[in-house]
């Protein structure tokens, strides 16, 4: 017990054995708290939902706190819809024998220093014969009202404001005339709708939100009595939650999350369990000698030849695998490395202790003299390696994700890299989608580092006393 | 004594050819296992039998079936010749010898810049472009390890060696990882280096001109791993030179009097050479292997991203080429380790364990 408080004490003598621990508590807590909150099998749901599931997020928008430390505030998303009650949002349908008559209004209070990415309507409409017959207005703060659009709609439809070419020509056409100079560049949909009408418009560099109520109206009118439209604005934001979102709207911290237990068992049981294996084949190589020595060391000569991450490719190309299947080949391919070697070393030294001669003399069989006297004296020494080896494994199982290897379903950090470098994120400036997975792996494998070397100087203390 | 190293030489050499072959037997075995081995064999077959038989005057004026008829009674035949009728286990062998002998077959999809499907030419010209970048990669941080950790373990305890015991984690994280970091800043951020690839597109024409685009490629690949890797480099050296130059030999050559610089020289350096050189090689050998996913970072047209299409695509000839090409540089760089350590180490006798 002394002895167990002698090395705590000493621990907490090196401060990055500290803050190594207190960030791996951290990240137990993070996975403890994912596993209970959001279930693996509905994150996996979540993640492989395709886009239609997640339509009112908005696509590749910056977390957040991301406004805390910019000078311009940018928009969250605003939705507004006519199916809940809600603030801002009015529907009034009129029936008489011949026709519905709809109207819809939706306003918000718009204060962001930044234009929306996109602009969308989705429309339920319920009728018998006659698709409803809708005018879309819009109106600015400055009490404009710009006619953006007349359709007919079916039972599910869409209407994508930001996508439409045709209001962008008009618009342009419109406030070139209203401030008697011509803008010359292809100015968007959003932007227009929501920039103030002066000479900033004609630059982008300069353009301005112009800050305070708009409102979007639905005018419309079916030729039957009993019809309905339940109609849904959306403006999407630059922002969105913790995280931030992919080129798929979907909500990246489902990933960051559930990427910190995936990564965690990973890495740990890897790297203990390849250990351990390796120590009692060591050991078994050492005591028995001989022909078993032979064999085993022949069989780690093979093994050493192999390519590791060659074949564990190949492997994860032929057999499209489950993330544990993945770490059993993971291990399989591994117990037989290189450290084979090094432990047989060390316990063919271990071997020749009085201690070990006592225990035979004693009638200890083979089996337990392995399991009770060589490993228990090795474990110790080794126990600062294993923790090192942990980043390691941590990292595999990222460039498995990567180069698009590995699982398919799980939602990891790797996966998110992948997703950013394929979608060309660093081309595009979308930083935060390779950085938050990035500083994951980097605090995961520098506190087990950290951890690691400060364990090192613990338990093998041979070079301080020189 | 000469006929005794020529002997031991022989004899590891031996051991070190068998290793190889199982090795790749082993990895016939995994690759088989969905039968893409035996995929490659048949489309290699049935492609030149029907290029042989729509070439042939004789066939000229036969129609579609009749052609397609005699492709398949060939190709049938072509089979039963390689011994497709017979059990796996039998052809395994087929594919050892083939692969061992370096003939590797012809790509499913990939092919080389010059065109060519055959795999063994894909692979050698991928080879250099990778050698290039790792091998300029491993000489550096060599020679910071060496010197740092020689300097440092002469300063055991000063501030300068404390701190490289506090930096030692930071390699906990890989080449390639410090590559996107690098590629944020100086690419995307600084736009003063290139995002990826070996050379400017176009490639400039002039000799000198191609050579510097290259190595303004260079800089940023090599660079990631510099960050990454010298910290645990020059501590597990310096660590290494401490242990070494605690040894009675070297106190006794201080108590002699001689010169720091030629104490590390003989008593330090030299009998730490051979482990050091294993190492070395060894680490680049490995570079090689656990370079896909650097390379794939940077875009480097080497082995790796080489590796790393095949994968994507099911090229699995590619695959199994570039495994045993694997297995034959390690082995080799083993068996010339053993040739450097009796030359190096007058300890090791030959015949010895």
């Amino acid at each position: 017990m002394s002895k167990v408080k002698q090395a705590l004490s000493q621990l907490l003598l090196y401060k990055s054995a500290l803050i190594g621990s207190i960030i791996i508590l951290f990240l137990v807590g993070v996975s403890i708290y994912t596993i209970i909150t959001l279930p693996y099998e509905e994150a996996t749901r979540l993640w492989r939902a395709g886009e239609q599931y997640w339509l009112d997020n908005p696509r590749n928008a910056l977390p957040s706190w991301m406004n805390i430390f910019s000078q311009k505030r940018l928009p969250e998303t605003i939705v507004l819809t006519t199916e809940k009650a809600q603030v801002g949002v009015s529907k009034a349908i009129v029936p008489t024998e011949k026709f519905s008559i709809i109207k819809i209004k939706f306003s918000f209070n718009y204060e962001y220093d930044d234009f929306p990415s996109e602009i969308n309507l989705f429309f339920k409409a319920k009728f018998n014969e006659s698709s409803p017959y809708l005018t879309i207005y819009w109106v600015k703060p400055n009490g404009d009202q710009i006619n953006l659009k007349t359709l007919l709609v079916s039972r599910e439809d869409r209407y994508y404001v930001s996508g439409d070419e045709d209001v962008a020509k008009d618009l342009r056409r419109y406030i070139s005339k209203k401030i008697n100079v011509t803008i010359e560049y292809e100015t968007p949909v959003t932007i227009l709708l929501f920039a103030q009408e002066d000479a900033s418009i004609l630059n982008p560099d300069t353009v301005k939100v112009m800050k305070g109520t708009y409102e979007l109206l639905i005018d419309g009118i079916a030729f039957e009595s009993n019809a309905d439209l339940n109609a849904k604005l959306v403006v999407y934001g630059k922002v969105y939650g913790l995280a931030g979102t992919d080129h798929y709207r979907r909500d990246l911290s489902i990933a960051l999350l559930w990427g910190t237990p995936i990564a965690l068992s990973f890495g740990v049981t890897a790297s203990v369990t390849i250990a351990l294996i390796q120590m009692f084949i060591g050991a078994i190589s050492a005591w028995f000698g001989g022909k078993a020595d032979t064999v085993l060391q022949r069989v780690t000569e093979v093994f050493m030849i192999l390519p590791f991450l060659p074949l564990l490719i190949m492997i994860s190309t032929f057999y499209k695998f489950n993330i544990w299947v993945l770490l059993a080949v993971v291990i399989a391919l591994t117990v037989f490395g290189s450290g084979v070697k090094n432990y047989r070393a060390i316990f063919l030294q271990v071997k020749e202790f009085p201690y070990v001669e006592a225990a035979r003399a004693y009638g200890a069989g083979n089996l337990r003299i392995i399991m009770f006297y060589l490993i228990p004296k090795v474990l110790p020494t080794m126990i600062p390696s294993i923790v090192i080896s942990v980043a390691d494994f941590v990292f595999l199982e990222a460039a498995l994700a990567i180069l698009g290897l590995g699982d398919p379903l799980a939602p990891t950090w790797g996966k998110i890299i992948d997703d950013a470098y394929t979608q060309g994120a660093l081309y595009k400036g979308l930083y935060y989608w390779v950085l938050q997975p990035s500083v994951m792996l980097a605090l995961t494998s520098l506190s087990f580092a950290m951890l690691g070397f400060a364990l090192d100087k613990i338990f093998n203390p041979r070079l301080k006393e020189m | 004594m000469f006929t005794r190293v020529a002997k031991y030489i022989l004899k590891r050499a031996v051991t070190l050819l068998v290793t190889v072959v199982i090795a790749v037997y082993v990895t016939i075995w995994i690759a088989n296992m969905g039968g893409y081995v035996d995929e490659i064999i048949k489309s290699d077959i049935l492609l030149s039998v029907s290029q042989s038989v729509r070439q042939n005057p004789l066939y000229r004026g036969l129609n579609e079936t009749q052609i397609m008829k005699i492709i398949n009674e060939i190709y049938d035949n072509e089979l039963k010749k390689i011994g497709f009728d017979k059990p796996f286990i039998y052809r395994s062998f087929i594919y050892l010898r083939d692969a061992i002998t370096l003939s590797l077959g012809r790509a499913l999809f990939l092919s080389s810049d010059s065109g060519s499907k055959n795999v063994r030419i894909i692979i050698l010209e991928r080879l250099p472009n990778t050698v290039l970048l790792f091998t300029t990669t491993q000489m550096i941080l060599f020679f910071i390890g060496l010197f740092l950790g020689l300097f440092l373990s002469r300063r055991y305890g000063s501030f300068l060696d404390r701190l490289s015991v506090l930096l030692a984690p930071l390699s906990s994280l890989p080449g390639w990882f410090y590559g996107i970091f690098l590629i944020l800043i100086f690419a995307s951020f600084l736009r003063l280096l290139p995002y990826g690839g070996m050379v400017d597109i176009p490639p400039p024409t002039d000799r000198l001109a191609y050579a510097l685009s290259v190595l303004k490629h260079m800089i940023l690949p090599v660079l990631s791993w510099l960050i990454a890797y010298s910290f645990i480099n020059v501590y597990v050296r310096r660590t290494f030179f401490l242990m070494f130059s605690s040894e009675d030999y070297v106190e006794f050559a201080k108590a002699k009097g001689l010169p720091d610089s030629l104490i590390q020289r003989r008593y330090i350096l030299r009998p730490t050479l051979p482990p050091i050189i294993t190492d070395f090689s060894l680490t680049l050998i490995g570079s090689w292997m656990g370079a896909i996913i650097t390379e794939r970072v940077f875009n480097w047209p080497g082995i790796g991203s080489l590796f790393y299409a095949a994968s994507v695509i099911f090229d699995t000839p590619v695959l199994v080429g570039l495994v045993v090409i694997y297995a034959y540089l390690l082995a080799a760089t083993v068996f010339v380790l053993e040739f450097v350590y009796v030359l190096l180490d007058p300890r090791i006798r030959a015949g010895g364990t």
